[in-house]
């Protein structure tokens, strides 16, 4: 297992707020991994350094084989890198069918020019439909996104993530507001998704993240309180008091 | 692909039928055809509103469909006008003082036509030398060429500058409408090389056809103007139509979405923004012929936001709804102004529409943002999509 | 003037009227040399009179250079006389008594200009020491008006003896400048210009320009003489000035331009041709001057030289200028002095110019004060708080339809203006912008079409034309600091109001429960919301507010600009400016955004004094590059206008 990510020493700091402090976290690939902490510990952050949208005062965001830093790149440099982001809410192209959802993410030139004379070719319109299969939603490729229930919208999202190709995930709480079948459905997705490819998770829910069965990180006040399998992390102290303790009160 | 592209769209279609009827209708009617149905100052303002339906649906493509919401279109606009106006102007200006010179004994060196040519036109503003803007003013072809290059350079300097530095929303509106008001103020100068407040005059006597009646002319300038308007409209139609119009509605509902599907989004609204301004230059280069005259106020920036307006009366995000919205409020308009609404006498107070016309367009602008967000073209989209 | 004259005499005749003595003796004992001066011996004439101390003696000598004494030729004796016609009014010298005669048998006396140079001198010298402050004035004036060697002399013996303490300063500053232009030892002319070294009066300027004055020098020797500078063509001089000079020394042949060639070309035509050239080939230069070579050589038209022979004439000769003061000394001394004056005139410029900067700040401030409040609290761009700006300034005319007294006017129209903007901006947020949250685009299309229906509506109401909003008459005129330092007071006015409401407006947002209110509101409405604080009241009354703001900065606005229904466009995108390179919402960056455009407007309308449109161009263009570097503006808010 070589390391697909490396982020090591990072912090950031917002008007005097530390966000991330001397953060350092390695992604394999293929790899599911769990970031679980209480508000505030820098999770978003994190996703937000990793996929450029922020800029660390300091630190490494190491990427590839090649070692080569993300840090300087912008937001569509990093994704065409392979980093897809799925955001806290769902956000879907709503005035836009399924198809074209998943038609835009499909992993294609992305100049203006190579996207305005693209065709259509068989082999997107099969891809897309391996996809759609692959997130449930076959039936609903030629309705508008903005009528789909919130679950189908967040399977969606998953979907254009996938339809990017991306070696490494970053799935910011895909469970929220979904019924327990809907989160059993996006379970089976996101480990079928971690089969082939790095998919990293952050999550609230306990129970979702269980159920996921991977390597967990616990982030506190934007450092690294401790690493391992579920059990391993539930069992810490630190842990228990920090988050784990607080969440039962 | 074009021609496929058409044959899947059909509300395409039936604008390019509609449009050819009217055009039909019109030429039909016009006192150029013998006909003399319709008048031709008649068939001007029906040109003329032909190119602000150009640049109507230039407008909507760049705030209807990819969000930004540009108050400095016009000035492309007023651009293109200048362009093709300068040769116009110089090529008038040239035959008049040719034939002057003509008579006299001696014939006259190159320097002499041109300072006669640069008296002529820069003597209002006391001046005869010929600024350095004006060197391909002889040249119809090289002319043709600034229509394009001028509006697409500046669009896409500023473009590049405004969008790299991810200036968005009102921030984006009020740069736009800046660069407007530098422009007209710029132009309003004496010493712009473009006739400061003066402007450019005697557009409609085009060099080389000084035997053809107005009525002609305004026909071929119909027809020209006819042509552009369905011509951009395809291209548009076409442009939103594919992936390009999935990203670029896209970067409009949500632009870090984007961004993080792999897409530049800077690269995009450049290419949105330069294009749509060239169109613009060209549909001004189409209008001011039309008009005769052109000056810098016509570019001040409210000529934008009039644009905007006509673009949200008709419907964004749908290219016959900003049509539908130029044609008709800028027809209005000029019915309203022009004093051919008749008074309303209220008895005590009698309303005469000349003055009051703003002042309705202004609340009428106000209820349609509030109640019709998606303007006319939405109720029509009502209409049409009811049967099915 | 006689009369006034006479009365003067009189008035004199009262002071003095102790020694009442007579003029027309003394005059008598010297009438030969008075009919017929010279400027030889005009000397002991005046020697006398001056020596009799009389107060006679001034009037007398004023209208003998005026021409306005008469003799008798009978018995010689002097009046004053003005001719009407045939008729002569005479007036005695001594008593004031007027008589009518005929003009025959009277000779007016005609002192030619030497020596009424010379009684002027010594006039001045009455003049100058005469006991009515207004005359002494009035001659300080003139001779400040026409400065002579002559009077150098006069003025320093009147400087001791002057009572009045400003008259005196000024007696001196002039005996300076004569005595830098005039005085007759080089070591008193030179201390004299150092000493306006420290005057940047217009006056002190004038005096030593007018020692540096040079005359061109043209040449094929070096010139002799106080060289001022030696020019090279091509850097100091065009080649075409330098032909002129040698034109103007009678060195070359006139330069004739092209027109009078082609008109001595068409009159000189001869079997289809001039010379040997076709008419048809004369459609260029070239051929032309061929042609009119061919001319000039029969001797039909004057000569010309060729460009290279006007070339070689201007390359063999030297372009100089020379000093009209003979002593490098003198002029060395005067360019110091200059240099130091233009110095400290450059920083007094500098001091006006910030002045103005800052006082259109203030309206800068004033105007955009209250669309950043709307604008950081509520993130609505309202395109009609023009046209509040224009409802307080009509609001202001309107008050000053029933309010005559001006003073009173103004403090009437500046709480109704407010309290006018203030109503119309709450209906309009209740109306319409309280539906349009979250949707700031079309905030700044619906604020629009209220924009041009009320700008209609205004033109509907007052017409087209400029209506006056006048100012007390206490804030006319300009606070005038020196020759180039002034302000105008009604600016100071808008200067203390716009930093008034810089107080007011900390105040209500640091001190007051609505600012507090607001404040939560801006950073966090959620959170606000949550704490009991209604959203929608705090929106309401911040907008209210800041159009009530906008209502006043019209009054302001209006007082020294035009109200016309589109004032209100005039200021928009201005306001917009400032607003956004200030940085949203915050006061103080609206003031810092204020600040840098004022100056920056004033600064670049310094470089470019002659384009205000060039200059507002400019302003636009650097603020668009300005928007590259700092797109959140120069003080960055956190909050909810921030957010993206």
């Amino acid at each position: 297992m070589t390391s697909l990510l490396e982020v090591s020493g990072v912090s950031k700091t917002f008007d005097g707020f530390r966000a991330i402090n001397d953060l350092s976290i390695q992604i394999s690939e293929p790899e599911l991994r769990a970031i679980i902490g209480p508000n505030g510990a820098g999770k978003t952050t994190f996703m937000d350094i990793v996929t450029g949208k922020t800029r660390p005062d300091e630190g490494r965001v190491l990427w590839g084989e090649k070692n080569e830093s993300l840090l300087g790149l912008s937001e569509a440099e990093i994704a065409n890198r392979g980093i897809g982001r799925k955001f806290q809410k769902p956000t879907v192209f709503e005035d836009q069918t399924v198809r074209q959802n998943l038609a835009m993410a499909l992993k294609n030139p992305r100049g203006p020019f190579a996207v305005l004379f693209h065709r259509k070719t068989p082999q997107g319109a099969q891809r897309i439909e391996e996809i759609a299969a692959e997130i449930g939603l076959t039936d609903q490729l030629t309705r508008t996104s903005g009528e789909l229930s919130h679950g189908q919208k967040q399977w969606l999202e998953i979907g254009m993530l996938l339809a990017q190709d991306p070696r490494l995930l970053l799935v910011d709480e895909p469970a929220a507001g979904m019924t327990a079948e809907e989160r059993e459905k996006t379970t089976d997705i996101l480990r079928r998704a971690a089969q082939t490819r790095a998919v990293v998770v952050v999550e609230h829910d306990m129970e979702f993240v269980r159920r996921l069965d991977c390597k967990v990180t616990v982030l506190h006040e934007g450092h690294v309180l401790a690493e391992g399998p579920l059990d391993h992390v539930t069992s810490d102290p630190t842990v228990i008091d920090v988050y784990l303790g607080r969440s039962d009160a | 692909m074009t021609q496929g592209f058409l044959v899947t769209n059909r509300s395409v279609r039936w604008f390019l039928f509609t449009l050819a009827l009217f055009t039909a209708v019109i030429a039909f009617g016009s006192e150029a055809s013998g006909t003399g149905i319709f008048s031709t100052s008649l068939v001007k303002t029906l040109g003329k509103t032909l190119c602000l339906c150009l640049i109507a649906v230039a407008m909507d493509v760049v705030w209807g469909y990819c969000g930004i919401l540009s108050l400095g279109h016009f000035a492309f606009f007023g651009i293109g006008g200048y362009a093709i106006g300068m040769w116009l102007m110089y090529g008038r200006t040239e035959g008049i003082v040719m034939t002057s010179l003509a008579n006299q004994t001696i014939p006259p060196t190159p320097q002499e036509v041109s300072d006669a040519i640069g008296g002529q036109i820069f003597g209002v503003v006391g001046s005869s030398e010929f600024p350095l803007i004006w060197s391909f003013a002889h040249s119809l072809p090289l002319q043709l060429l600034m229509v394009v290059l001028v509006p697409g350079l500046l669009a896409l300097v500023f473009g590049w500058l405004a969008f790299r530095s991810r200036v968005t929303g009102v921030y984006l509106s009020i740069l736009t409408q800046a660069m407007t008001l530098a422009l007209s103020l710029y132009l309003f100068q004496n010493d712009s090389g473009l006739r400061g407040n003066n402007g450019l005059s005697g557009l409609q006597n085009i060099p080389g056809f000084e035997q053809t009646s107005q009525a002609t002319i305004s026909l071929v300038f119909f027809l020209a103007s006819a042509a552009a308007l369905a011509l951009g409209y395809v291209l548009f139609a076409w442009v939103v139509a594919g992936k390009m119009g999935s990203v670029i509605m896209g970067i409009r509902d949500n632009e870090a979405r984007v961004r993080f599907l792999g897409y530049r989004v800077e690269g995009y609204k450049l290419f949105v923004f330069t294009l749509t301004a060239i169109v613009s230059g060209i549909a001004g280069a189409l209008y001011y012929p039309q008009a005769g005259i052109i000056n810098p106020a016509e570019i001040a920036p409210i000529a934008s936001i009039y644009l905007a307006v006509w673009v949200a009366i008709g419907g964004r995000g749908r290219l016959y709804g900003a049509v539908i919205g130029a044609a008709l409020v800028s027809l209005l308009s000029s019915w309203f102004t022009g004093g051919g609404a008749p008074d309303v006498n209220l008895g005590l107070y009698r309303i005469q529409w000349t003055d009051w016309w703003l002042v309705l367009l202004g609340l009428s602008f106000v209820c349609v943002t509030l109640f019709f967000p998606k303007g006319i073209g939405g109720l029509f989209d009502y209409l049409v999509r009811k049967p099915s | 003037m006689l009369r006034i004259l006479a009365a003067f005499c009189l008035a004199l005749g009262l002071v003095t009227g102790a020694q009442a003595q007579d003029l027309q003796p003394v005059l008598q004992a010297h009438a030969d040399d008075i009919t017929k001066p010279s400027r030889g011996t005009i000397g002991t004439t005046l020697d006398a009179l001056v020596d009799s101390g009389l107060p006679q003696v001034t009037p007398f000598l004023e209208a003998w250079t005026d021409k306005g004494i008469w003799q008798r030729e009978a018995d010689s004796v002097f009046f004053y006389g003005r001719a009407q016609g045939a008729d002569l009014t005479l007036t005695d010298i001594d008593t004031g008594t007027v008589t009518e005669v005929p003009k025959s048998g009277y000779t007016e006396l005609r002192p030619n200009g030497g020596v009424r140079r010379v009684i002027g001198t010594a006039l001045v010298q009455f003049q100058l020491s005469d006991p009515d402050i207004a005359r002494r004035l009035s001659a300080i004036d003139s001779l400040a008006r026409r400065p002579d060697a002559e009077q150098l002399e006069p003025l320093l013996a009147s400087i001791d003896g002057e009572p009045d303490a400003a008259l005196k300063a000024r007696k001196i500053q002039l005996a300076n400048f004569l005595s830098a232009s005039f005085a007759p030892a080089p070591a008193d002319r030179i201390a004299a210009i150092e000493s306006l070294s420290d005057d940047t009066s217009i006056e002190a300027r004038a005096v030593l320009n007018q020692i540096l004055a040079t005359t061109p020098y043209v040449g094929t020797a070096a010139p002799d003489g106080n060289v001022a500078r030696i020019l090279t063509v091509g850097d100091d001089l065009s080649a075409d000035d330098a032909y002129s000079r040698l034109v103007a020394a009678n060195i070359a042949p006139p330069a004739i331009p092209s027109t009078a060639i082609r008109d001595a070309l068409a009159a000189n035509i001869i079997d289809g041709g001039v010379g040997d050239v076709p008419l048809a080939q004369l459609g260029t230069t070239a051929a032309r001057d061929r042609a009119y070579a061919t001319l000039a050589t029969a001797g039909t038209v004057p000569p010309r030289l060729t460009d290279q022979g006007r070339a070689d004439a201007v390359a063999s000769h030297i372009f100089a200028e020379i000093y009209v003061e003979d002593d490098p000394a003198i002029t060395d001394a005067a360019h110091a002095a200059l240099s130091s004056v233009e110095t400290r005139v450059a920083a007094e410029r500098f001091a006006d110019l910030a002045l103005d900067a800052l006082s259109l700040a203030s309206i800068y401030f004033l105007a955009a004060i209250g669309l950043a409040i709307t604008f950081g609290v509520m993130g609505v761009i309202n395109m009609a708080h023009g046209e509040f700006i224009m409802m307080g300034a009509y609001t202001g005319y309107v008050v000053q339809q029933f309010v005559p007294d001006y003073t009173l006017s103004i403090v009437v129209a500046l709480p109704l203006a407010f309290a006018i903007t203030f109503g119309a901006g709450v209906t309009m947020e209740r109306l319409v912008i309280r539906h349009l949250y979250h949707r700031p685009l079309e905030t700044l299309l619906a604020t629009f079409g209220i924009s041009i229906a009320l700008q209609q509506l205004a033109k509907n109401i007052f017409g087209t034309q400029a209506r006056p909003l006048t100012s007390p008459g206490w804030l006319d005129g300009a606070l005038v600091l020196s020759d180039v330092v002034q302000i105008s007071y009604i600016r100071i006015a808008i200067f203390v109001l716009a930093l008034l409401f810089l107080g007011l407006i900390l105040f209500i947002l640091k001190r007051t429960r609505l600012g507090l209110e607001v404040r939560a509101v801006t950073q966090n409405p959620g959170m606000a919301a949550s704490m009991g604080i209604d959203p929608d009241r705090i929106n309401m009354m911040t907008f209210g507010l800041g159009s009530g703001i906008a209502g006043i900065a019209g009054v302001a606005i209006g007082l020294y600009a035009k109200v016309t229904s589109e004032m209100g466009a005039d200021y928009i995108v201005q306001s917009f400016m400032t607003v956004v390179v200030g940085g949203v919402g915050n006061v103080w960056g609206t003031l810092a955004g204020a600040t840098l455009i004022g100056f920056l407007q004033k600064g670049i309308e310094f470089l470019n004094p002659s384009n205000t449109l060039a200059a507002q161009t400019y302003m636009v263009l650097f603020i668009i590059l300005f928007i590259q570097f700092r797109p959140k503006g120069i003080v960055a808010q956190k909050g909810r206008a921030a957010a993206d």
